[in-house]
């Protein structure tokens, strides 16, 4: 019903919505099949394929659940050579193999529904499973010869194409998930629950008969409950304690392993020389509680990866060409002088020279600039640009491990952990509190010294139990795991919580141009000259569609007007232009050179048109402005010093001046190695705590080297480099209120502090007085804990309340 | 033998029960993957629906 509905409302505004992928198009260009309507054949393919093999329960799910299908014609070839793919499966035999793949397209139930069917389609599969939130398909299939390089293609075909990097073969085996932690948080929540039920009793029927004759019984399964929580669920703290300590560190570790071990041997020693019931039930729930604040702390997005180097972008394998024959060899195996095929859309794996084939070449990996660069026959071309137009022969003049992009990833910056020079506002303040733990254990114990010997012993431990800083440690976890939850709801991805505690100390930011203050998806596209009419645009729409020229094609997107005539004497040539007559009237689209004839240079992208050789005009390509970047500028210059970083020329200087405030530093042609010394001379010599925005891999240095690098991205399921936190670009102007929010939050755990510090002088009073009997510390301190994190908890959704609009 | 020590066995057995079956189901990587399954269950009535349907137009189309 929904469907027909759709089609009758298409038909009257004489648009169509394609019943494959929801794009909507023009009469002129639909394509029907089976009373359906497509904007394109391979959406029809799509649509064909399913519909042969009964699977329109597609198109039932949801609507217009599909993409168009890539060409990948040889793409995959390198997949019928078998020791590629064995590097890829996750398991095989002689007769089955299971490999998991990354589908980034994967986004609705559709797509599920559609994936795991695949065994109607390929009778080779047995059976696949679909990750909705890792993207991932993992495949069971037959062994046989060819077998994954059929079913590569037949996903692509079908417009869901894996994406298959170098980064699956190195890592395959290291993807083991941990779930160490989980374990013992299981270990000790049972430990908990089933001491609080066993302990419960002596708490309030101390000198009952029928207690007294079992007593002996409960503490010693208490004991018994509390050795798996002592020694294996709590045994990170001990061991970070003990780093720490080596280190000359007071971190927060210490006091908490210090009240756990005083914790157990007390209560211990009061079971075996009967004096009470020790306190191994708070025991459990610290160690619980102090565990549960652990896994709410850890990340949580599945899909998003904050590691990628230039693996993840590079192709597994490359067409080599040897006596003209063509074979698949890994990118690691190849050589100096190696002849390679680079097909469409391929990138180059290796520093080459261009041997032959229109290079049209795009660096936005490498260098952020997104107008693709076109090189002639014996031209140097990097590693990392993707070819645009037809097929390249390249000639390889380094080896990989030597080509430019990947030394810029031998800089030291990637091989270091921010986390471990990094200091964190528990443990600044554990310091000081462990020392006062110290002092006030020694005071009062000195004091009952000279009293009774025996409660002096009880007064320390009772101290050193009581001040174990369980609410302390709750608070950062808490605070900045939910913070983390509440970032990632308005698509602002950190990596982990220590970057929100790094982001309120910035003072300084840095931003990227391109990719980052302009968008990608739009260019501003201008005409100047005289005016165009009619039939001359739908005729210049008829000739653009000819030519697969990334600038051909932008252009043809932005006229989208009827196609009426057909082109008769079609001419592309290569790096200048096409022309081609329509009705008599001889058209020439292309570069000032081709056609007007002046060999002057203009700095911008421009595309010149004329008409049986008058000029008419020139429609000229600019990158735009994201919306609402000046008064972004103007919020946050009140608080931070900002620079703009840009590795283009400085053509865009007077627009940029004009759109951002006046003090701030724009610096231009900066290479990925001036990026990262620049950061590194701030930070050493003016001592400025730097926040960078960026988008390529150009940027990847900087991002690594600054406090806290963000990757700004259009669609998060694209890959970024390496960074600390991504960002989607429709919330890069809400930068300023992330800012603020990570500073408030650090105030959230401050006042937290508080609290938890009246918790403990409540505590103390007992425990000086030599009054902290074992049902004070069951109630203290689990009420601390949970009263802690309710507080957080509410806090933090309290000052995030405003992001929502 | 005092009835509290059976009680205790038991209720020790069922908690250590559900822990290890809850550690069984980590390792089985049950909790890997949290939304796909909520999915892929309504998909089978779906399936059901529509192949039954198949065999009906197609008998009637060879009767």
């Amino acid at each position: 019903m929904k469907l027909s509905d759709i089609c009758t409302k298409s038909l009257l505004v004489n648009k169509h919505t394609c019943f494959h992928c929801g794009i909507e198009h023009n009469e002129s260009e639909t394509i029907i099949s089976q009373q359906k309507h497509f904007c394109c054949n391979g959406c029809k393919t799509v649509f064909e394929i399913l519909n042969e093999n009964d699977l329109t329960c597609y198109y039932d799910l949801e609507n217009a659940p599909g993409k168009i299908p890539e060409e990948i014609k040889g793409k995959y070839d390198y997949l019928a050579n078998p020791q590629i793919v064995e590097k890829l499966l996750e398991f095989e035999d002689e007769k089955t193999a299971i490999i998991t793949l990354h589908i980034p397209y994967i986004h609705c139930s559709s797509c599920i529904w559609i994936l795991e069917n695949l065994q109607r389609l390929n009778s080779d599969i047995s059976s696949s499973q679909v990750n909705f939130p890792k993207k991932t398909i993992r495949i069971i299939y037959s062994n046989k010869e060819n077998a994954l390089k059929n079913i590569v293609e037949l996903l692509s075909s079908i417009g869901y194409e894996p994406y298959i990097s170098l980064e699956n073969v190195d890592n395959n085996n290291l993807k083991k998930k941990d779930n160490s932690l989980i374990y013992k948080i299981a270990v000790a929540g049972f430990a908990f629950g089933n001491s609080m039920f066993i302990s419960f009793p002596e708490y309030f029927e101390v000198d009952e008969f029928w207690l007294n004759q079992y007593k002996s019984l409960f503490r010693w399964m208490l004991f018994f409950f509390s050795l798996p929580v002592v020694f294996y669920a709590a045994n990170n703290y001990f061991s970070s304690a003990i780093k720490g300590l080596k280190k000359g560190i007071l971190n927060i570790d210490v006091p908490i392993s210090l009240g756990i071990a005083v914790l157990f041997i007390r209560s211990t020693v009061e079971i075996i020389f009967d004096f009470g019931q020790g306190y191994f039930d708070s025991l459990s729930g610290l160690v619980f509680f102090l565990l549960l604040g652990k896994f709410f702390q850890q990340s949580t997005y599945n899909y998003l990866s904050f590691e990628r180097d230039y693996k993840s972008y590079f192709p597994i394998a490359v067409t080599k060409i040897t006596n003209l024959k063509e074979e698949s060899i890994q990118i690691q195996d190849l050589e100096k002088g190696d002849r390679l095929l680079i097909r469409n859309q391929e990138l180059i794996p290796i520093d080459s020279i261009l041997i032959n084939g229109n290079a049209m070449i795009d660096y936005s990996f490498v260098t952020g600039e997104v107008t693709p660069v076109h090189k002639k026959s014996g031209d140097k071309i990097f590693a990392g640009g993707k070819q645009l137009d037809g097929i390249l022969e390249i000639e390889a003049i380094k080896t990989m491990s030597q080509s430019y992009l990947t030394q810029l990833w031998s800089n030291d910056v990637f091989a270091k952990n921010k986390e471990d020079n990094f200091k964190s506002i528990t443990d600044s303040i554990s310091k000081n509190f462990t020392i006062a733990v110290l002092f006030i254990a020694t005071i009062s114990g000195g004091y009952w010294f000279f009293i009774d010997t025996a409660i002096a012993i009880n007064v320390i431990t009772a101290v050193l139990i009581i001040a174990c800083p369980c609410a302390i440690a709750l608070s950062a976890p808490f605070t900045l795991g939910n913070m983390l939850r509440i970032f990632g709801r308005h698509k602002f991805y950190l990596k982990n919580a220590t970057v929100i505690e790094n982001m309120a100390k910035i003072n300084s930011l840095i931003f990227d141009k391109t990719g980052t203050l302009t968008s990608t998806l739009t260019q501003q596209i201008t005409y100047e000259e005289s005016e165009l009419f009619k039939s001359e645009k739908q005729d210049i729409t008829s000739i653009l569609k000819n030519s697969n020229h990334p600038l051909s094609r932008m252009l043809y997107d932005y006229l989208k007007t009827d196609i009426t005539s057909t082109v008769s004497n079609f001419n592309e040539i290569l790096g200048k232009g096409i022309e081609g007559t329509i009705n008599d009237n001889h058209y020439k689209i292309g570069s000032k050179k081709f056609v007007i004839g002046k060999t002057q240079n203009d700095d911008d992208t421009a595309v010149y048109i004329s008409i049986n050789s008058e000029f008419k005009g020139r429609f000229s390509f600019q990158n735009q402005y994201r919306k609402g970047i000046s008064g972004m500028f103007n919020k946050l210059t009140r608080y931070f010093k900002l620079t703009v970083l840009s590795g283009d020329n400085d053509g865009e200087k007077q627009n940029l001046e004009k759109l951002l405030p006046k003090n701030i530093e724009l610096i231009f042609n900066q290479k990925p190695e001036n990026k990262l010394s620049f950061i590194d001379s701030k930070q050493q010599n003016s001592n400025e705590k730097i926040m960078m925005f960026g988008d390529g891999l150009n940027d990847a240095g900087a991002l690594a080297q600054s406090n806290v690098g963000v990757a700004v991205s259009e669609n998060i399921n694209v890959f970024s480099p390496a960074c600390d936190a991504i960002i989607d670009a429709s919330v890069f102007t809400k930068i300023p209120q992330f800012l603020k929010l990570a500073k408030q939050s650090i105030n959230v755990i401050k006042w937290s502090f508080g609290l938890s510090f009246i918790y403990n002088i409540i505590g103390l009073y007992f425990a000086v007085t030599g009054q902290l009997s074992p049902i004070i510390a069951a109630i203290l301190m689990p009420l601390s804990s949970i009263s802690i994190v309710l507080f957080v908890t509410l806090m933090t959704n309290f000052i995030s309340r405003k992001l929502k609009n | 033998m005092s009835v509290i020590y059976v009680l205790i066995t038991v209720s020790l057995a069922l908690a250590l029960v559900f822990f290890f079956i809850f550690i069984k189901s980590v390792k089985s990587g049950q909790f890997d993957d949290t939304y796909t399954p909520s999915v892929r269950m309504l998909f089978d009535d779906e399936v059901k629906n529509k192949s039954p349907k198949k065999s009906i137009t197609k008998t009637k189309l060879n009767s």
